[in-house]
């Protein structure tokens, strides 16, 4: 800072911390709920203050579920959370190197109109054609599979894009040597591009990770049989009740926020590289 | 649109290479926006055993019908309420953020990570923190008289949803804010602290024009999240209501659709978000052309 002034200091870390302590607030209210015990919560004030009952709350929520909402256990819900984010995420990162790869490295008829095929998805999101896009995947018959999960969420205009402004850097020089040494399209692909990439592939994961953990309408729709349920659309599940157990609706919730939060708490450098050029 | 200059030659391998990616667009995107731009022409009676092709006519009834031009007015409502709040907060805690030197990446990390959280896991959240008989924040407000109840108070609900929808979007913001005012030339605001000027100046009349690509960016940005994803906060909260408070656009396709299995009407929805998110991208993308030559 260019003047140092010990008033505006305090000031600024004072509204910080209060900025900090609101953005962390509900999350704390959500654990400290999730470790009383089941009538706690229902005698008119919330405790502020953590209970004894954590263990046993997570325990039960990881082993049994909430059987009423015929919701399956958490463990479970994980599991299916887990197989969707992974199968959206590495299905996006490989369609999306290839065509980058096609439209960077080849002249070809009709590669203009494939960009902007592609481009086009990005003003489609799932959520305005999300009847017709249910009806093709119940014609397709993928209701209630792992296939129906990710599938149709894995075109990205996004990732193609940065793929290809990436692939536009990589100097000339690369493709000459790799040809006079007589490598191929898919050599010089698995070879040289695809190392060099390493940094954006694993930017774009952590963010992609994050969008597939989080998808709920997507799931919600076409998933009816307990076996699928995502531990997202779950928790909506057991809300949904008469009376929501709320110290095992905050125990889902916290075990659902959990794991895309460390990604980013443990990824932050490549989170921001990911975000902001995704965004670009 | 540049190529290499050297490239593959092959007919048939850049198609192979492309295939999946156009074929997944194909089924899953354009089809179905081929649909619903088709089904927006059709009208279904009552036992859904016959369609009429009516035109524009879905179309029409949608801008006579009461219901639609209230969810047109509270999404402009909920889009920009949930963007000047969650901008003015970030803005607010990147610029201090931006003074600290030994503690900037602290703060950054815990500013962050609500990105993380599912907006379904927001509003389940923000629900609980506002429930009318158990949470604490109307507890805390019946204290100073207000009693809080989003079941019947529109209002009420519009705010909670708006808050859970802020919230969420807070690190988005942060970050591209705390970009933005790295990349200002510290010189600048030396040369404007010799001259006189106060921080607060200097904010004013140095800071924030040079910052306003970054704002306009976040303010596109934004309004697409609140209108487009922000699907799951609602229904895990309000689910349109009370009244129809809160029944934001993307929330009114889904329910008269699915719920209430209105096709056409529905489906005119649609090709209308279409339009919007069109329009959007195309803002967000003419702009982001000239922040690169900025």
């Amino acid at each position: 800072m260019v003047e140092n002034r010990p008033w505006a200091n305090f000031f600024a870390h004072t509204v910080l911390i209060i900025g900090v302590a609101l953005v962390i607030f509900p999350v704390y209210i959500a654990l400290v709920a999730s470790t009383q015990a089941p009538g706690d919560l229902l005698r008119g004030t919330m405790p502020l203050l953590p209970g004894s009952h954590g263990i046993e709350n997570y325990k039960l929520m990881w082993q049994s579920g909430v059987s009423t909402a015929n919701s399956p256990p958490a463990a479970k819900m994980l599991w299916n959370s887990f197989v969707m984010a992974m199968a959206i995420t590495v299905g996006k990162l490989s369609i999306s190197l290839l065509s980058a790869f096609a439209i960077v490295y080849f002249r070809f008829r009709f590669r203009m109109f494939f960009f902007w095929l592609i481009f086009v998805t990005l003003m489609l999101p799932v959520e305005v054609r999300i009847i017709p896009t249910f009806q093709v995947v119940a014609d397709l018959k993928m209701l209630n599979s792992f296939a129906g999960l990710s599938i149709p969420l894995i075109a990205s205009a996004t990732a193609t894009f940065l793929f290809r402004q990436f692939f536009m850097t990589i100097p000339e020089e690369m493709l000459e040597a790799a040809r006079v040494d007589g490598a191929g399209p898919l050599k010089f692909f698995k070879d040289i591009l695809l190392p060099l990439s390493v940094t954006n592939i694993a930017a774009l994961f952590v963010i992609m990770f994050i969008y597939g953990w989080n998808q709920y309408l997507w799931p919600l729709l076409i998933t009816t049989d307990p076996n699928y349920t995502t531990i997202v659309m779950g928790i909506q599940r057991m809300t949904a009740e008469e009376n929501p157990q709320w110290h095992l609706v905050m125990a889902a919730v916290v075990m659902a926020a959990l794991p895309p939060v460390l990604v980013i708490l443990f990824m932050q450098r490549l989170f921001v590289k990911g975000l902001t050029e995704t965004e670009k | 649109m540049q190529t290499k200059r050297m490239t593959f030659p092959g007919k048939w391998l850049p198609f192979a290479l492309l295939a999946p990616q156009v074929i997944i667009t194909l089924i899953f995107f354009i089809w179905p926006a081929g649909q619903a731009l088709y089904q927006s022409l059709l009208r279904e009676d009552a036992f859904g055993l016959r369609t009429t092709f009516v035109g524009l006519e879905n179309f029409a009834r949608l801008f006579r019908d009461g219901a639609y031009l209230n969810s047109l007015s509270v999404t402009v409502v909920f889009a920009v309420g949930t963007t000047l709040l969650s901008m003015t907060v970030a803005l607010l805690m990147a610029s201090t953020v931006n003074r600290m030197i030994r503690s900037r990446s602290t703060y950054t990390t815990l500013l962050v990570w609500p990105y993380a959280i599912a907006p379904a896991l927001a509003g389940v959240l923000w629900w609980f923190i506002f429930n009318p008989s158990i949470g604490i924040v109307p507890y805390m407000l019946e204290m100073v008289g207000y009693r809080w109840n989003h079941r019947n108070s529109g209002s009420d609900a519009m705010l909670l949803v708006i808050l859970a929808a802020a919230w969420k979007q807070i690190s988005y913001n942060f970050l591209f804010f705390l970009a933005g005012l790295q990349s200002i030339p510290q010189s600048l605001i030396e040369a404007a602290s010799i001259d006189g000027a106060s921080p607060f100046k200097r904010f004013w009349t140095i800071v924030f024009p040079l910052l306003s690509p970054t704002t306009f960016f976040l303010m596109v940005v934004n309004v697409v999240y609140a209108m487009f994803d922000t699907f799951g906060i609602i229904h895990t909260t309000t689910q349109g209501g009370p009244a129809q408070s809160t029944n934001i656009l993307v929330y009114k396709v889904y329910a008269d659709g699915f719920v209430g299995l209105n096709l056409g009407s529905s489906a005119a929805q649609s090709v209308i978000l279409m339009v919007i998110v069109v329009v959007l991208t195309v803002i967000q993308f003419r702009f982001i052309e000239r922040r690169v030559n900025y």
